[in-house]
């Protein structure tokens, strides 16, 4: 019995080392001098740390202003999101209209169809109304997400249904009943909602590398891609460049792990 | 009362109607449009000026299923799937089980800490993996050569590419259906596993007529969702092999992507995409009758 406990608390740790070292290893790397990393074998700490690949991703390679086009569009994106799919996720678990329930379900229906079919005829509608190059292109696949009105409304089908009367005898408009009554109950499903689209955003990759033509739009994956295919050799910049990419998601996640852990089990467990 | 329920209705119409005018205009036409767009021979000409773009039929479709590229893109997916299903749901479900176990200590921590890879930017750490696949100055060949083994040409060799950008993608998403198996391992009554225990059953034996059982459902539904992530690598190959070498690593996504925006042959790309969603679909429903046949042998 005790060696079982051992082995079990072993075998854990070498996965979570397998997990964390590659993490680890790309921040070391990070900060060491140019070439250092190329030696055999791989040294695990820098000799001297340098913040000498920073400094040059910002100041040569225009990190900055790709961070700012990841976290504007991120942003815009969540934002948008929530904007479109909230008041669509209430209205289908608590509101009653004509053919509610028929069009939900074809909507769950067309869940099964990914959406790279569409991606071609999208790019050609977005261009011939100017949009490719554009913030608003990359935007617009974020408006259209069936995932997220199927999170909002099995979290709103547990919406007493005597508060929603209560509130309609006094009189209250369904706007107002959706703002004040509504959205504080939703406050949970929100915060996990707009944790996957801003991730999902950021971390997104084949939409915007057709969209975004101009290098001056590229968001961070984008420039990270095309910075690897001139740099390979450039061990050092290369890591430096996904530290600055990857450390903000994953800061985020870890401060609000509970809401994104607790709505992807709900999207698909219970789904 | 029947101007309430409709002014109730127009409200509700008022919510809905933003939504679903975004996915018909966003999601539902793009879909037909790629129908009909696999039915022309939309290129760079047709691009310049739509007079151009004719309608060819099945022509696109008869293109590639005679085309060694098309069908080499079809073989590497299909490669990169049956070995990678298995072994990224083993890995969840390994982890998911000796995680399950009471006796672990810190075990919230190491569930997200498992899981973090998943939510990194997929670009970032293929360029990480990138580094530590490398030939001379890789992490993963100084263990290999420190216990004696022959260094590897992971991303060189058309013999390991597969298995080397595989080894990154399970490291990457393994916590997800982790995650997954936990949330159902956890609804297991401890009782069974000690009834198990009690008529001598080992841990093979207990995992085998109490774990499986119970994560049966789920399985089928964690697999249908990975046969599908693995139909559509992209970024993997992209970042870190540009398909190579020797054509070994192009998916069908990625033959899609050069075909349609490197070639800008649209319509034969969009059969590409059709194509692509028609393999998802059949085997998902193979995936669903053979549980359904399976299920029906064990009752």
């Amino acid at each position: 019995m005790k060696l079982r406990v051992i082995l079990l608390n072993a075998a854990v740790a070498l996965i979570g080392l397998i997990v964390l070292f590659p993490l680890a290893w790309m921040v070391s790397v990070s900060f060491m001098s140019t070439g250092e990393a190329a030696t055999f074998p791989p040294p695990l700490l820098p000799k001297v740390w340098t913040l000498s690949h920073y400094r040059e991703l910002f100041v040569d390679q225009g990190m900055g202003r790709y961070m700012w086009n990841s976290l504007a569009l991120a942003t815009l994106a969540t934002l948008l999101a929530l904007g479109f799919t909230v008041p669509a996720g209430y209205a289908f678990a608590k509101l009653r209209f004509r053919g509610r329930d028929r069009i939900f379900q074809m909507l769950i229906g067309a869940l099964v169809i990914p959406a790279q079919i569409g991606t071609l005829p999208l790019f050609l509608m977005l261009k011939s109304v100017g949009l490719v190059n554009t913030y608003a292109g990359a935007l617009v696949p974020w408006l259209a997400s069936i995932f997220g009105i199927f999170l909002v409304r099995q979290y709103a089908l547990s919406i007493p249904e005597e508060m929603l009367e209560a509130a309609r005898i006094d009189g209250a408009s369904e706007g107002r009943i959706f703002r004040s009554v509504v959205l504080p109950t939703l406050t949970p499903i929100l915060v996990t909602l707009a944790l996957f689209v801003f991730l999902g955003s950021w971390n997104d990759f084949l939409w915007p590398l057709i969209v975004l033509t101009d290098q001056s739009n590229y968001t961070l994956p984008v420039a990270l891609a095309a910075l690897s295919r001139e740099h390979v050799q450039d061990a050092e910049m290369m890591m430096a460049g996904a530290v600055i990419t990857v450390a903000p998601v994953l800061v985020l996640f870890l401060a609000l792990q509970r809401y994104y852990i607790r709505g992807m089990l709900a999207g698909s467990v219970k789904g | 009362m029947s101007s309430t329920i409709t002014a109730r209705e127009r409200a509700a119409w008022g919510f809905v109607a933003p939504a679903l005018i975004a996915i018909a205009v966003f999601f539902a036409v793009p879909v037909i449009a790629a129908l009909l767009l696999s039915l022309t021979d939309f290129d760079i000409y047709a691009l310049a000026d739509l007079k151009n773009l004719r309608f060819v039929g099945l022509q696109n479709y008869e293109r590639l299923l005679t085309n060694p590229l098309f069908w080499g893109a079809m073989k590497n997916t299909l490669w990169f799937s049956v070995l990678g299903v298995p072994l990224a749901i083993a890995a969840s479900l390994f982890a998911a089980v000796i995680l399950n176990a009471r006796t672990v200590k810190w075990r919230p921590i190491w569930r997200v800490v498992f899981f973090a890879p998943y939510v990194t930017t997929l670009v970032a750490t293929a360029v990480l993996w990138n580094y530590m696949l490398h030939t001379k100055y890789g992490v993963i060949n100084w263990i290999l050569t420190s216990v004696g083994l022959p260094a590897v040409d992971w991303l060189g060799s058309p013999a390991t590419s597969v298995p080397a950008i595989l080894m990154f993608v399970v490291w990457k998403i393994f916590g997800y259906n982790m995650l997954i198996f936990l949330a159902v391992l956890q609804t297991v009554p401890d009782d069974l596993y000690e009834a198990a225990r009690i008529d001598g059953a080992g841990p093979w034996k207990s995992f085998r007529h109490v774990t499986l059982p119970a994560i049966a459902p789920t399985l089928l539904l964690v697999s249908i969702i990975s046969v599908a992530g693995f139909f559509q690598l992209f970024a993997e190959p992209y970042v870190m092999t540009q398909g190579g070498p020797a054509q070994s690593t192009v998916t069908v996504l990625y033959f899609m992507y050069e075909e349609g925006f490197k070639w800008w042959n649209l319509g034969s790309a969009s059969a590409v995409a059709l194509i692509l969603f028609l393999c998802i679909f059949a085997v998902t429903m193979v995936q669903l009758w053979a549980s359904r046949k399976l299920g029906g042998d064990h009752t």
